[in-house]
């Protein structure tokens, strides 16, 4: 499998991840990224279908705690770091756009 | 009474017992060494002078009352910025994260403050952790001691030079493809990657949840014995925390000391040096090798035939994890904020996308790209899932191959310390770093890297790597130590008694 990103599709994928990218980052990123992609593909083949696959190294089970209430931070120190807050909540930009 | 800086942490730890110094003065003559020499190495991004001094303080005064809080009580550390510090800011070397004050310690932190540990500042770092040069951090690259021309490794760059620097005695790095290991070996320090889960990961900034690890970053095997069992243990605040001890690492390492590795059967595995590997470096390898032959070790060559796909696999499934957790700097509840230029009345996705575009820097950008394209559907199958069935043979590779030997070995990292800017535009060259450490990562065992000498070529220092079983840390101290003990006594000194004194150095 032979695999490699076109400026196009690259601009897709940055918008999927929320980031903007100007037009010399996405000369820039676009090469660089499907000679990465290029070289990850090698693993194509390597495992056959009936290998499990491995998502955390050690077998994990849930983990469950009493339905108790812990101390936890305060609404003053949970908004500390606010770009901004009006009411002690979290103010955001609107959220809809026009059409919706 | 004098505090000397180049002593190690358990010599100071001695010192402070016996009263030969205080925590103040080795607090004050370690915030003197950094007001030295950073300006050249560039080791933190943030030193707190006044938040050092007053935990020494409270140390001195616990230790008058006869209330010593552990084995390392004032001795001073010096934190990755990647670590959550209440009241300290904490960046993760990005723009994104600039000025954030976290609300919260992370739980390896607040273990340290209540061992008594003076907390001397937050060390540079790769931009959230990705690298292997500290060239990605958005507040400038970190120089290597040994030539300030070159890189201290990464991600963890700034505390390796920082210890190397004899700024800090002990410092913690954490470790996602070899942050911790691969800049040890190129400073001439120790580090060690515990076992997945054996150190909380709690108020760790997550990169890839299932290969973080935090560890310590240290001088001297025995060093990191003593700061891994300050800081490790199990923790209710991380899932993944192994709810059992902590082997006896401090033992371990007094077992190893003595020089004596009878018995114990050590793998050299066959995928992990030849091609690519600097000379200097193997043969640096190959020494300490037959040294560990002659105290008594039973050498065998093992085969990890899977190994040859784990720098793949891992920049499938680290892209993968790290898009996912960076998707929480959203620009609505902490971080930075900007306002897309030319746009009344912006949407929160337009002030993400735009705030996302000025604060995370080109790597960061090409992972969480990759990330995205490794998991978006039609590909998910073809990449992702792959990866995670090779990384199921790889952690069949390291049983088959623990049935052979106790521990595995490799030079920890291909090449020594390579010249700033070489490589920071050329990201596969630069992922190759990581060649030797990564598949640890993926299995969740544990490694150490030990100075192992300096490559004939450059002079600059190289690192001996130890993988033991997943939650036999032990093992890697025991070895570890033995190598050090053995190194030494040929050296007739530590490695970094060879390096330049940085006083007068400028960057």
């Amino acid at each position: 499998m032979s695999a490699s990103l076109s400026r196009d599709e690259v601009a897709h994928l940055a918008t999927l991840a929320r980031i903007d990218l100007t037009e010399a980052e996405l000369d820039h990123l676009a090469p660089q990224l499907s000679v990465i992609l290029d070289s990850v593909a090698s693993l194509q083949g390597v495992a056959s279908a009936d290998v499990p696959p491995t998502s955390h190294a050690l077998p994990l089970t849930n983990v469950f705690r009493e339905d108790v209430v812990e101390p936890c931070l305060t609404p003053e120190q949970a908004l500390s770091g606010a770009p901004e807050q009006e009411l002690q909540r979290f103010s955001v930009p609107r959220i809809l756009g026009d059409e919706q | 009474m004098t505090a000397d800086i180049r002593r190690t942490a358990a010599e100071l730890a001695d010192d402070l017992a016996s009263g030969a110094t205080t925590s103040v003065e080795l607090t004050q003559a370690s915030l003197d060494r950094i007001g030295a020499v950073d300006g050249a190495v560039h080791a933190f991004l943030q030193v707190d002078a006044e938040g050092a001094l007053a935990a020494a303080r409270a140390s001195d005064e616990r230790r008058a009352a006869g209330q010593v809080a552990s084995a390392l009580d004032g001795v001073p550390i010096a934190v990755k910025d990647v670590l959550a510090t209440e009241g300290l800011p904490t960046t993760c070397g990005s723009r994104i994260l600039e000025g954030w004050v976290p609300p919260y310690d992370a739980t390896v932190v607040a273990k340290v403050r209540a061992a008594g540990l003076p907390i001397l500042g937050k060390t540079n770092m790769d931009e959230f952790a990705m690298g292997s040069s500290t060239e990605h951090s958005a507040y400038g690259v970190t120089h290597n001691p040994w030539d300030l021309t070159r890189i201290p490794g990464g991600s963890g760059g700034g505390s390796a030079a920082a210890v190397a620097a004899f700024e800090a005695p002990i410092a913690l790095g954490t470790d996602t493809g070899g942050s911790i290991r691969q800049p040890g070996a190129v400073t001439g320090t120790v580090g060690v990657k515990p076992t997945y889960g054996g150190v909380s990961r709690y108020g760790l900034v997550a990169l890839a949840n299932s290969l973080d690890q935090v560890g310590p970053v240290t001088r001297t095997v025995l060093d990191a014995a003593l700061l891994h069992e300050v800081i490790g243990g199990h923790d209710p605040k991380d899932s993944t925390s192994i709810d059992q001890p902590l082997p006896a690492l401090v033992e371990a390492v007094r077992q190893g000391a003595s020089g004596d590795l009878t018995g114990v059967r050590i793998g050299v595995v066959k995928e992990l040096g030849g091609e690519g590997y600097q000379a200097g470096v193997l043969a640096r390898f190959q020494e300490s090798v037959e040294l560990l032959t002659k105290a008594g070790a039973e050498v065998v060559e093992v085969s990890c035939p899977h190994f040859v796909h784990a720098l793949a696999t891992y920049y499938l499934i680290l892209p993968a994890e790290a898009s996912s957790n960076l998707a929480r700097f959203d620009a609505m509840r902490y971080g930075l904020r900007v306002l897309p230029e030319g746009v009344d009345a912006p949407s929160a996705e337009d002030v993400m996308r735009a705030t996302r575009e000025a604060g995370f820097g080109d790597e960061v950008k090409r992972r969480i790209i990759l990330g995205t394209y490794a998991l978006s559907s039609g590909y998910y199958d073809a990449y992702y899932g792959q990866a995670q069935k090779v990384r199921t043979l790889i952690s069949q590779d390291f049983a088959r191959a623990f049935e052979q030997a106790d521990v595995l070995v490799s030079p920890t990292a291909p090449t020594t310390a390579f010249p700033i800017g070489d490589k920071v535009d050329d990201p596969m060259a630069m992922y190759l770093n990581d060649l030797a450490t990564i598949p640890a990562n993926l299995s969740g065992v544990p490694g150490i890297s030990v100075p192992s000498g300096l490559a004939d070529e450059d002079g600059l220092p190289a690192g001996f790597q130890i993988l033991a079983p997943a939650l036999a840390d032990d093992r890697v101290y025991r070895v570890g130590a033995a190598l050090e003990s053995l190194l030494l006594e040929q050296w007739g000194g530590p490695l970094l008694d060879r390096a330049p004194d940085l006083e007068g150095a400028s960057a």
